[in-house]
């Protein structure tokens, strides 16, 4: 079962790291906003994990609410961050709602390669599309937040609270969602779908709500990663994408809602440390890294806190 | 004045390729019944209850509860209404322990009482029931003897506690009707009378009505009070364990001669 976080213990962990923010070096401040963003769709890939699903196909929603923001900030000059995440989190979700009909019906593999193959035609789709700049993709100007542009030096710090705000309401939105007879409900899925449905439960209702849920929630992902880097191209919806979501949420676990953060955290810490010290085989450091998790910690890093509750 | 009718079975038919499952089976249950289904090996029994529970959709005929048409009706609507099962292979969540596993199943109640509500809390009382999720999965553990069980991953139970665990989850919905399919099947002949009895006494207890499909006479004699008797498709008796089992019919095809001294015999052992 996973574990329950509360308010109080959330708000312990994020302070410190707002209260450092102001302090914290550029680069930094990049790489916790980006592990945030990432971090939210691994957030509903946990969902998709409690109920035995993997979904391939995730960053179809990650680039939806990427390119939600961009066309409304690059197009419409609509700037205001929070119109931005609230529109892309829509677009994610109504889309999510409409193909949940279809996905909500497959399992196990057969799931995870449609939900692959939608991302991998809107990657196909943008990647054409001139009018969109192509494989190039198209550049993404400031954003405002409540009308206020923060001076250059405090854009990445006013970025990162506005990450760790939109992780906050999410987080407290999902444990609610996992401590509730819902959540349940998908282990149940997951481990005997016959017996559910014998017992009056909707394992199709509930892959769909959890399938909208997740799309929400890479929506989020997409559009704060989209705002942080300030370009957004086609790549958000290739297959790679989706896989270094996968790998956050197993190297973090389902231990907790926190884990996919804590997953996203250490994959951008060895993502960059990899990169800057070997740019031509940072794959393989991060491959090794996946199978030393999966063989040593099958449960993931968070299932290390767990280990050092039982030492103490 | 006589229980009203729960369950109405017409015209059912079901064949599976050249194979009759079902022939023309029209059968009423009454509110409150205990009835035994009898027959060899693919007689018809247990497709009489996936017709009835939702998991086969039966070629023509009407099935009716409570006077509601539910013959086209998936299993987890017929659930809802009142119609529950056990398996004859126990169908538990392995992964979990005995009271997780109830636990589950009282989640899954608490969802429709609540209206499929996304943040009810597990703490929260289930309307009709009185009590929280852990409340009433630790009463059930309790009341099929299965405190002992508790914390134990069902993958390692024995295949009699699998059993009960799986009729306590189906009564976890509180069932108008409940179907056992072979209850004592792939438990020792020492224990499967203490089971059974157990069982009856923690089901019976409700009023709720009882079809189980037995293959030991005995036992169907000591909790049965009709036996419908199945073969090759077709209800060849429908009577009193005392009619039924000493049918001609039944003798020949499911009871077989030598065994009819111990069937008329069986209450004794109750």
């Amino acid at each position: 079962m996973t574990e329950q976080i509360s308010l109080k213990k959330l708000t312990l962990l994020a302070l410190p790291l707002l209260v450092a923010s102001p302090w914290m070096p550029q680069w930094m401040l990049f790489m916790v906003t980006i592990a945030m963003a990432n971090g939210l769709v691994g957030l509903g890939l946990m969902l998709f994990l409690r109920a035995g699903l993997v979904s391939f196909g995730q960053a179809l929603y990650f680039c939806v609410g990427a390119y939600t923001t961009g066309l409304l900030s690059h197009f419409f000059k609509f700037n205001e961050v929070l119109i931005l995440l609230l529109f892309s989190a829509l677009v994610s979700g109504i889309l999510a709602f409409a193909l949940g009909f279809l996905l909500a019906k497959y399992r196990a593999i057969f799931f995870g390669l449609l939900s692959l193959a939608f991302s991998m035609i809107l990657y196909g789709l943008l990647a054409k599309s001139e009018a969109l700049g192509s494989t190039d993709g198209f550049n993404i100007p400031a954003v405002t937040l409540m009308g206020w542009l923060p001076p250059s030096d405090l854009v990445r710090v006013s970025i990162l609270w506005v990450a760790f705000i939109t992780v906050g309401i999410c987080l407290i939105f999902i444990n609610g969602l996992i401590r509730s007879p819902r959540g349940l409900l998908l282990t149940a899925i997951r481990d005997n779908e016959i017996r559910t449905e014998y017992m009056g439960g909707s394992a199709r209702k509930t892959i769909h709500l959890i399938y909208v849920i997740a799309g929400v929630l890479a929506g989020l992902g997409g559009a704060i990663a989209a705002i942080a880097v300030g370009h957004i191209d086609p790549t958000m919806a290739f297959w790679t994408t989706s896989g270094e979501f996968i790998f956050i949420t197993i190297l973090g676990g389902i231990g907790s809602v926190l884990a996919p953060f804590l997953g996203a955290l250490v994959f951008g810490i060895i993502h960059t440390l990899a990169f800057s010290n070997s740019p031509n085989t940072w794959q393989l450091l991060i491959g090794s890294t996946l199978i030393f998790v999966i063989l040593l910690l099958p449960d993931g890093l968070w299932s290390l806190t767990s280990k050092f509750k039982r030492v103490k | 004045m006589s229980n009203p009718t729960l369950l109405k079975v017409s015209g059912v038919n079901k064949t599976f390729g050249a194979v009759t499952a079902a022939s023309d089976i029209n059968v009423s249950v009454l509110k409150g019944e205990c009835i035994g289904l009898i027959g060899t090996n693919g007689a018809g029994k247990t497709t009489f209850v996936n017709m009835v529970t939702g998991y086969l959709k039966p070629d023509t005929g009407v099935i009716l509860f409570e006077g509601n048409d539910i013959t086209s009706l998936p299993s987890r609507e017929i659930t809802r209404l009142g119609i529950c099962r056990s398996f004859q292979i126990p169908q538990l969540y392995n992964t979990l322990t005995a009271l997780e596993n109830i636990e589950v199943s009282y989640g899954i109640v608490s969802l429709s009482a609540h209206k499929e509500s996304l943040f009810t809390k597990t703490e929260s009382i289930i309307p009709g029931y009185g009590k929280n999720i852990r409340q009433l999965a630790e009463e059930s553990l309790e009341r099929f003897g299965l405190t002992a069980y508790r914390d134990k991953l069902t993958r390692v139970l024995p295949g009699g506690v699998r059993k009960l665990l799986d009729i306590a989850m189906a009564m976890a919905v509180k069932p108008k009707i409940l179907m056992l399919d072979e209850p004592t099947s792939g438990v020792s002949s020492e224990e499967k009378f203490d089971i059974m009895q157990m069982v009856m006494k923690a089901i019976r207890k409700d009023g709720t009505t009882v079809l189980f499909v037995e293959h030991d006479m005995e036992i169907v004699s000591q909790h049965a009070e009709r036996v419908l008797a199945f073969y090759e498709g077709e209800i060849i008796a429908d009577d009193v364990p005392e009619v039924a089992l000493n049918d001609a019919k039944v003798l020949k095809y499911i009871v077989g001669d030598k065994h009819s001294s111990s069937v008329s015999t069986g209450k004794q052992h109750a």
